[in-house]
């Protein structure tokens, strides 16, 4: 692989990496790029800026990368103000300032990573096919152009690739499904609803790595017989469609969309359709309701959507790290793939560290770390210095686990053995001073807001929910408030149609069992 | 029921030429409405209805399925503040309440003068960067009740977005 230190050359001056994912702009990465175009034109130098994506490293973002000869130097947290001081430092032949961490990649955090998925993520211009190419991009898709459907399909499978979006299910399966249907009018659809609570490694990848998630749905594509894509956005990430926009047109303009695939005379076309902020349509039948222009209410399975999809047609639907993760795979192979994780939690996962933590951000590994290790030895421990006391992970859906399990493995399989899910890999740490029954109410409310009403345990229930623990947080009677709140929990997740007021039980059954004091020591007023 | 002005009854017309013969177009026919007009007006339902061989029903239970749709028109700056876990987790709450505070109103609701809306919202996928707040569809993270003073301020000496 080239060193992004030597691409693209042909500007004169020194290469400087900006993030621009939506994260860094919102430290302020815009304002830090300004300063360095106008301190640089002050002093008469010439610098090339280059718009990166995040590599994840929250902490230090605005994270600004000098190409020098000492490799790409980084520095941060960057402030416009702190700019005019990084020249004096003489910053762009990598000179010592009390912001420079390094090379990025020499950090520990880095690199002990193992980056798959995330390979290019910050690394390259997003936008731009050519460093896409540079950089391993487009291999996946060639090999798989020679490849039969049927081989591509088992090399998914071979790789042990489970759905990313959170219900794990073994990706190769489903695309075998897909391909086993009929010829005929078939669709590849994104989810790109990313909307738990915690989590934003979709978001980072449209934004840092977007030709990624086009090669992985091109080959899903090319693997099943699809000619048509859809990349289902949530209105809340307005700068991921602009990227992704932006790259989806490059990918047309260089062939790598259209019809004529890398002129394989295969026809693949993609867009981008946006939700409209409904947590629900992160549920994959919802999803397509939503695509199709209605209501996005659960569909009742069987027909799987492999089946009768979207207008009815054979359809995949696969999380935004799940396809992204494709290209890779046929690129090197499904048993390079399979030879990361432990046990039947194959390859690496994208992990999300968030709430109040030191070092927010995205972490990659293989299966097989322990919660402590990624709270601690990555997160750094919490953000406010006190003691960490719970983590949510897998989303408001998703049950809180006590310190007292920290040293449970982050993977499919070990997580449901303490009750817990894995859902997209966000975990959301929070310390001692969080109140869990405020936590559990907040549950019982998202469920409220989210509801789409459908079926009684949900929309009813959710409401229910919310009086029953504003009652205990009274001090009302709790410990009979408790046993009902139990009780209610119990029907919603048995009787509810769909996982959103199935599952929205999960943090408060977690809290009472973990924290039953946060419920019953509540003082009566 | 008020009626659209023929302005506003122009631009739904158009959105709808643009869309009709893509296929699932509903969804985008909302958005591009709101975007012209800065909500969905209730009287513009029965237009796409007819327009999408839909019935009112149908377009209704649609646009109030989503909260993404507004049925009035927003202040001219839009603020979200992100209710969920992780910013919850990292000071949320008391930056919600200051908010609401700052700006007179509480959620769903817009300032007398019509400069804000203040809405919830459930994630902006900035979690590592919590508290987020969304300000005209842009992104601000580790937000302090001090900074969304400041943000506000600076959104207010802008002009329209």
């Amino acid at each position: 692989m080239k060193s992004p230190a030597t691409a693209r050359p042909a500007v004169p001056g020194t290469t400087v990496f900006v993030p621009a994912d939506a994260g860094s702009l919102s430290l302020g990465a815009e304002a830090v790029c300004r300063a360095i175009s106008a301190q640089a034109c002050a002093r008469g130098l010439e610098v090339r800026l280059v718009r990166n994506g995040s590599r994840g490293a929250y902490w230090l973002e605005p994270l600004v990368e000098v190409v020098s000869a000492q490799g790409r130097i980084g520095y941060g947290p960057v402030s416009a103000a702190d700019v005019p001081g990084l020249f004096d430092a003489g910053w762009l032949g990598g000179g010592a300032h009390a912001l420079r961490v390094g090379d990025v990649e020499a950090l520990p955090w880095f690199a002990s990573q193992q980056r798959l998925t995330f390979e290019r993520v910050g690394r390259v211009d997003p936008l731009s096919v050519s460093d896409y190419v540079d950089h391993g991009g487009y291999q996946g898709l060639r090999r798989a152009l020679a490849m039969s459907p049927q081989s591509v399909v088992e090399a998914v499978t071979g790789s042990g690739l489970r759905g990313r979006g959170g219900a794990a299910f073994p990706t190769g399966i489903k695309w075998k499904t897909v391909l086993d249907q009929q010829a005929g009018q078939k669709y590849v659809t994104c989810n790109a609803d990313e909307g738990d609570s915690g989590t934003f490694s979709d978001r980072m990848l449209m934004e840092g790595d977007p030709f990624s998630l086009i090669e992985g749905m091109t080959i899903a594509a090319i693997a099943t017989g699809a000619t048509q894509g859809y990349i289902y956005l949530r209105a809340e990430y307005p700068h991921a469609h602009r990227i992704l926009a932006g790259a989806i047109a490059g990918a047309y303009e260089a062939r790598y969309l259209g019809a004529d695939v890398m002129g394989s005379g295969k026809r693949f076309d993609l867009e981008v359709r946006v939700g409209a902020g409904a947590y629900i349509c992160g549920e994959e039948t919802s999803m397509l309701e939503s695509l199709e222009g209605r209501r996005g209410e659960v569909r009742v399975r069987p027909p799987l959507p492999a089946v009768k999809g979207l207008f009815g047609r054979p359809t995949i639907v696969n999380n935004v790290i799940t396809l992204s993760t494709v290209p890779a795979i046929l690129r090197h192979g499904a048993d390079f793939y399979a030879g990361y994780g432990t046990g039947k939690s194959r390859g690496t996962l994208p992990i999300q560290l968030a709430g109040n933590i030191k070092r927010g951000g995205l972490v990659e590994r293989a299966f097989g770390l322990t919660l402590r290790e990624l709270l601690y030895e990555y997160g750094g421990g919490s953000a406010s210095g006190r003691p960490l006391r719970a983590v949510q992970i897998g989303g408001p859906l998703g049950a809180y686990v006590p310190a007292s399990q920290f040293d449970t493995l982050v993977d499919y399989e070990a997580l449901a053995g303490i009750g817990a899910m894995l859902g997209h890999g966000g975990i959301v740490a929070f310390d001692d001073s969080v109140d869990m029954a405020r936590m559990a109410r907040y549950a019982m409310e998202f469920c409220a807001i989210e509801s789409c009403g459908k079926c009684t345990p949900c929309r009813i229930g959710s409401t229910r929910g919310v009086e029953i623990v504003d009652r205990i947080l009274e001090g009302e009677d709790p410990q009979r408030q408790v046993l009902k709140l139990e009780e209610l929990c119990e029907v919603m997740v048995q009787g509810s149609l769909c996982g959103l007021g199935g599952m929205a039980p999960f943090p408060v059954q977690s809290a009472l069992r973990h924290f039953r004091e946060d419920f019953l020591a509540r003082v009566s007023r | 029921m008020q009626m659209l002005s023929s302005a506003q009854s122009e631009t739904v017309r158009r959105i709808l030429t643009d869309h009709k013969d893509r296929p699932g177009p509903l969804l985008e026919v909302l958005h591009a409405i709101q975007k012209a007009l800065g909500h969905v007006p209730a009287e513009a339902l029965a237009l796409v209805a007819e327009e999408l061989n839909l019935s009112r029903a149908e377009v209704h239970g649609v646009v109030t399925f989503y909260h993404h749709f507004r049925s009035s028109p927003p202040g001219k700056h839009v603020v979200q503040v992100c209710r969920a876990e992780s910013c919850q987790a990292a000071g949320g709450e008391a930056l919600a309440a200051h908010a609401r505070a700052r700006l007179g109103v509480d959620f769903h609701q817009r300032t007398s003068d019509g400069k804000f809306s203040l809405d919830p919202v459930y994630c902006l996928g900035n979690c590592a960067c919590s508290p987020a707040v969304m300000i005209d569809g842009r992104l601000h993270g580790r937000v302090t009740p001090e900074r969304f003073d400041a943000l506000l301020a600076e959104a207010d000496s802008e002009a329209c977005p």
